[in-house]
C-alpha cells in the first residue's frame, strides 16, 4: 500500500537528481570511443550458440543463416567499404563450392583442408578476375562482372567430367571435423562448424576495414581522384580488398558444399548475387553487422514465405524492396535506437 | 552456305528484338539518368497482352497488337508519374532495387493472373506462312521482326535528332532546371519519354514472343541480355545499341548453331571484349 506512494514520489526526485549529471557527463568528456573489435564477433558467438540451444529442429536453417552471411559479409566489403557495385559475387562462392567439392571427392575428405581450398580458389578467381575488372569503374564494371560470372558458369556447365554440369556435383561425404567430430545428422557439427567459421572471418573483416587498409578504402569510396592525387596506390588497395573478399566468398562456398554435400549451378547463378545484394542493403550497406543482420533477415524471410507459396513469396519481396527505399534502413534503426532510449 | 544464311536471318531477327527492347532502356539509363530494371516486365507485360488479346478475346493480330503497346504505354506513363519520378534524384542503386523490387512483384501478379505456362501469341495467317524471295523462302515473321526494328530505330534516331519533341528531351536531360525556366514542360517530356520507352519495350516483347517464351520469369531472364546490349552499345546511343544488338544477337545466334554444348560463354565473351575495347559504347571514343 505505501510503496507504489513512495516510489511515485521518488521518482521524479531521483530524476531531478540524475538529469544534470546525465546533461554534464557529455560536455566533459565525449564519450565517442570506438567499440573493439572483438566485441561484435563475441556477440554474433554468443547470438548464434543462442539460436542453435533454442531451436535445434531448425539448425539446417540456421547454418544457412551462417553461410548467407559470411557471403554477404564479403560481398559488404566490395559493395560497402569499396563502393563497387558487383552483380558476379556468385562467381566467387560458387568456384570456392565447386573446389570444395571436387577436392573432397577425388583428394582428401578433410573438411578443414577443403576450407582452404575453398578459400584459395576464391581468393585465386578474384585475383585473375580483378586483375581485368578493376580497371573499369560504374556500369562498365558492374556488366563486366556479370559477364564475368556468366562465363564462369558456362564453363562449369561445359566441364561436365569434373562438376557433373547441371546435374551438379555430388557423391563426397566429408571426413570427421578435426579428426573427431563426425558430421551428424541432425547437423550440430555442421551448425557449430559454420558458425566458427563466421565468427573467425568476421572479426578478420573487422580488423581490415578498421585498419589503414580499411580507411584507404573508404576514402576511395568517398573520393578516387582526390586519394591517387593524396598518393594511394588505388588500383592495388582495390586488387587486394578484392582478393580479400574472393577468399572470404570462397570460404562461404566451401562451407555451403561441405554442409550439404552437393554443388549446384545455381551456386554462381546471377540470381545469388542479386539476392546477395538484396541482403546487404536490407542491412545497410557499409556496416558489417548490418550484412550480417540483412543475410538473418532475408534468409528467414525466404523461408518462412516461400515455404507458403514460391510465388507469393516475391510478392512479399519485391514489396519489402520498394518499401526499403523508400523508408530506408538506416532511418528506422536510427528512430529505433532513439525510441529505445537515446542511442549509444 | 546454308547453315550460314540461316545464322544471319535468324541473329539479324534477334538482334532486332534485342534492340527494340533495348532503345527504350537505353533512353532511361542513358538520357534520364534513371536505372529501371523493370524494363523487362514492360516488355513481359506488352506480350501477356497481346496473347491474352489473340487468344481468349480472339482479337485480330493487327488490332492486338497496338491495343497491347497502349496499354503497356499507359502502365510506363501511371508507374512513371505515380511513383518512379520520385527517384530520379535518388542514387543508382535505390534506382535498382525499387525496379527489381517492382519486377518481382509484377511477375508474381503475373504468375497469379495467368499462371506459370508459356503463352502464345496467334498469328494471322499472313505471318504464319513463308514469303518466297526467289532463291530462299523464309518465315514472314522474321521479315517482319527485321523490318520493325529498321523502323524503330530509324523512327527513334529522327525523333531524338530532328523533331521539337527530341529538343526538349535532349534539353530536359542536359539541364532541367534552364530547360524548365525557358518553358519547356519537363514533367511532360520525362512521363512521355519514359512511356515510349515502356511501348518500344512492350512492342519488343510481342515481337520476340517466338524466340524469347513468353512466360513470368521472362522479366528477369532475359533482362541482363537487354543489359548487355545497352552497356556495349553505349548508353542513350540508339546507333550504338542498334550495332551490338545484332552483333551479339549474330553471335548468341551462331553459338547456338555451332556450339550449344557452351551454353551463353560466346555472348559473354564477346561483351567482355568489346565493353574492354570501347567501355563508353561502341560507338563512342
Amino acid at each position: 500500500m505505501n510503496s507504489p506512494l513512495t516510489s511515485t514520489v521518488a521518482a521524479p526526485a531521483a530524476a531531478s537528481v540524475a538529469a544534470p549529471v546525465a546533461t554534464k557527463a557529455p560536455a566533459q568528456r565525449p564519450a565517442v570511443r570506438c567499440a573493439p573489435p572483438w566485441r561484435a564477433p563475441l556477440l554474433l558467438l554468443i547470438a548464434g550458440l543462442a539460436a542453435c540451444a533454442l531451436f535445434p529442429e531448425q539448425l539446417g536453417l540456421i547454418t544457412r543463416i551462417f553461410i548467407a552471411g559470411l557471403f554477404v559479409l564479403s560481398l559488404d566489403l566490395v559493395v560497402g567499404v569499396a563502393g563497387l557495385a558487383t552483380l558476379g559475387h556468385a562467381a566467387l562462392f560458387g568456384l570456392g563450392a565447386y573446389a570444395a567439392g571436387i577436392f573432397a571427392l577425388h583428394v582428401h575428405a578433410d573438411p578443414l583442408l577443403g576450407l582452404g581450398v575453398g578459400i584459395a580458389a576464391g581468393a585465386l578467381t578474384a585475383l585473375v578476375s580483378g586483375a581485368f575488372l578493376l580497371r573499369y569503374q560504374g556500369f562498365t564494371f558492374l556488366m563486366l562482372t556479370v559477364a564475368v560470372s556468366q562465363i564462369v558458369l558456362s564453363l562449369v556447365q561445359k566441364a561436365r567430367d569434373w562438376t557433373g554440369g547441371d546435374d551438379g556435383l555430388s557423391g563426397f561425404a566429408m571426413a570427421p571435423l578435426l579428426g573427431r567430430f563426425e558430421f551428424d545428422l541432425e547437423g550440430r557439427v555442421a551448425a557449430g562448424y559454420a558458425l566458427a567459421v563466421l565468427v573467425l572471418m568476421f572479426y578478420a573483416a573487422q580488423r581490415l576495414v578498421q585498419s589503414p587498409f580499411g580507411l584507404a578504402l573508404r576514402g576511395i569510396h568517398e573520393n578516387r581522384a582526390r586519394m591517387a592525387a593524396l598518393g594511394t596506390p588505388v588500383f592495388r588497395r582495390l586488387w587486394l580488398l578484392y582478393t580479400v573478399a574472393g577468399a572470404l566468398a570462397g570460404a562461404a562456398g566451401a562451407l555451403s558444399a561441405q554442409t550439404n554435400a552437393v554443388v549446384g549451378t545455381d551456386s554462381l547463378s546471377f540470381a545469388l548475387s542479386a539476392e546477395a545484394l538484396v541482403m546487404l542493403i536490407l542491412g545497410g550497406a557499409g556496416q558489417l553487422s548490418g550484412a550480417l543482420v540483412g543475410a538473418t533477415v532475408f534468409t528467414l524471410l525466404h523461408h518462412t514465405a516461400a515455404s507458403i507459396n514460391p510465388y507469393h513469396w516475391l510478392f512479399v519481396v519485391g514489396g519489402l524492396l520498394m518499401l526499403v527505399v523508400f523508408v530506408p534502413p538506416a532511418r528506422v534503426w536510427t528512430w529505433l535506437r532513439q525510441r529505445a532510449g537515446g542511442g549509444r | 552456305m546454308n547453315t550460314l544464311f540461316n545464322i544471319l536471318i535468324d541473329g539479324l531477327a534477334y538482334g532486332m528484338v534485342l534492340f527494340v527492347i533495348a532503345v527504350g532502356l537505353s533512353v532511361t539509363l542513358g538520357l534520364m539518368r534513371f536505372v529501371n530494371l523493370s524494363h523487362g516486365a514492360f516488355a513481359m507485360v506488352g506480350g501477356y497482352c497481346a496473347a491474352w488479346l489473340t487468344r481468349e478475346a480472339l482479337w485480330s493480330f493487327w488490332l492486338a497488337v497496338p491495343l497491347a503497346i497502349a496499354a503497356t504505354a499507359l502502365l510506363g506513363a501511371l508507374l512513371e508519374a505515380l511513383v518512379l519520378r520520385h527517384l530520379y534524384g535518388r542514387k543508382e542503386l535505390d534506382q535498382v532495387l525499387f525496379t527489381i523490387g517492382l519486377s518481382f512483384v509484377l511477375i508474381a501478379a503475373t504468375n497469379a493472373i495467368a499462371g506459370p505456362q508459356v503463352q502464345l501469341i496467334t498469328l494471322p495467317p499472313l505471318l504464319a506462312g513463308s514469303v518466297d524471295l526467289g532463291f530462299r523462302t523464309l518465315p514472314a515473321q522474321r521479315l517482319l521482326v527485321i523490318g520493325a526494328g529498321l523502323t524503330v530505330a530509324a523512327a527513334a534516331a529522327w525523333t531524338v535528332a530532328r523533331t521539337r519533341f527530341g529538343v526538349w528531351l535532349r534539353a530536359a536531360v542536359d539541364h532541367s532546371g534552364t530547360a524548365s525556366a525557358l518553358g519547356i514542360p519537363i514533367r511532360t517530356v520525362q512521363c512521355a519519354s519514359f512511356a515510349a520507352g515502356a511501348a518500344l519495350a512492350g512492342f519488343g516483347g510481342i515481337l520476340g514472343a517466338e524466340l524469347m517464351p513468353l512466360e513470368p520469369y521472362y522479366a528477369l531472364k532475359y533482362l541482363v541480355l537487354v543489359l548487355v546490349v545497352v552497356a556495349v552499345g553505349g548508353m542513350g546511343s540508339i546507333a550504338g545499341s542498334l550495332v551490338a544488338a545484332v552483333l551479339l544477337g549474330t553471335i548468341e545466334t551462331a553459338s547456338r548453331y555451332l556450339a550449344s554444348g557452351w551454353g551463353s560463354l560466346f555472348f559473354f565473351v564477346a561483351m567482355a571484349a568489346l565493353l574492354a575495347w570501347r567501355p563508353n559504347g561502341l560507338l563512342k571514343r
